[in-house]
């Protein structure tokens, strides 16, 4: 009498040891994964200036742009990262070049940009940012003022290498 | 006596959001072709209030035939000002219209909006093609105020989500009387109930 290869214990040993590997695969995906890369945000890119100049400050200051820029999976601060920022400001519309400005992010990864107060424009006051350079991947963000009257708004890059 | 003050009050209602949006510090910072777009906006939903009060017959000195030739008249009017409001803010920022038309945009009162604005317009040709479509008068007036009831809603929505040039309490006074004179118009004049022979 023959009998098969596939016994009853060895079937269930066996579908028990995949369901284990792919459970222990299920439960640590963040750490395999590390840090995520930010994604761009919905409107993020609207009137954008490709190549907008590095400058000390945006038309008369007053307002403060801040943030973070990090690579992806290790969270590594990237340092000379160009980042480029444009608002509707108290000085101009989101489509004037004057309005635009970009900067380099230091040695810990943090930029911060001097510019005119940004003001409630299409609904809400926001401002925009982008890194779009070819070193990572290209990301748009378009953060919210939690209130109009702020002075000072942040936002964060977590970028994927190109 | 009644109608002045009824006159009187409708005006008030009507024209303080807009003074308020007229004279908006934000306003400072806007050049003009935006002002005008936005100031058409709070034009149309002004607007708006009077539409079902008109097709009701209900303002003094204009009962419902009179009422109902105006009616017709402002919501030409509100076809203009949505017109205008969209093709301001397209000069403005085309890349922010073009999201909003797309249903692409990041802030949900432009979805609102742009609703409304379709509902203005699908309103506006139905009530043209009313004598063509030979449809019963009681299917054409439901029609007509499903969409009235899009309009009306998609437009408040929008108006109340938006941080901009119009006054918080004038708005939200203002979107409560076009709301409640829309509902109580469809009250009275039995749209979707039998009517009595």
């Amino acid at each position: 009498m023959k009998t098969s290869p596939l016994t009853r214990r060895s079937l269930i040993a066996t579908t028990g040891a995949a369901l284990a590997t792919i459970a222990s695969g299920l439960l640590v995906p963040a750490r395999a994964a590390g840090l995520a890369p930010t994604p761009s945000m919905r409107g993020g890119a609207n009137n954008y200036r490709p190549g907008a100049p590095i400058v000390d400050r945006i038309g008369g200051g007053g307002f403060w742009m801040t943030g973070t820029v990090r690579r992806a999976g290790d969270g590594a601060p990237i340092s000379g990262a160009r980042i480029q920022i444009w608002a509707h400001t108290t000085e101009g519309h989101e489509r004037d070049p004057e309005s635009h400005g970009a900067t380099l992010t230091d040695a810990n990864g943090e930029f911060r940009l001097e510019m005119p107060q940004i003001v409630p424009a299409f609904g809400q006051p926001h401002g925009h940012l982008a890194y779009d350079d070819p070193e990572f991947e290209t990301v748009f963000l378009r953060p919210v003022m939690p209130n109009a009257s702020d002075t000072t708004l942040a936002a964060h890059f977590v970028l994927q290498p190109a | 006596m009644r109608a002045v003050l009824i006159w009187g009050a409708l005006g008030a209602a009507l024209l303080v959001p807009l003074w308020v949006a007229a004279t908006s510090p934000l306003l400072a910072w806007r050049e003009p072709i935006y002002i005008i777009a936005g100031l058409a906006g709070v034009i149309g939903l002004a607007l708006m209030a009077l539409q079902p009060l008109l097709a009701a017959g209900l303002l003094p000195g204009l009962p419902a035939p009179k009422g109902r030739r105006v009616h017709l008249w402002i919501g030409l009017a509100i076809v203009t000002a949505v017109i205008l409001h969209v093709a301001g803010l397209w000069i403005t920022s085309p890349p922010d219209v073009i999201d909003a038309l797309t249903f692409r945009s990041p802030t949900p009162f432009a979805i609102w909006g742009v609703m409304a604005m379709w509902a203005v317009f699908a309103a506006a040709l139905l009530a043209s093609l009313r004598r063509k479509l030979r449809l019963p008068p009681r299917i054409w007036r439901r029609a007509h105020t499903a969409l009235a009831l899009v309009i009306v809603g998609g437009t408040s929505a929008h108006a109340l989500l938006i941080e901009g040039t119009m006054g918080t309490v004038s708005k939200t006074a203002l979107c409560l009387l076009v709301v409640l004179a829309t509902l109580k118009v469809i009250h009275d004049l039995r749209i979707w109930t039998r009517r009595r022979a």
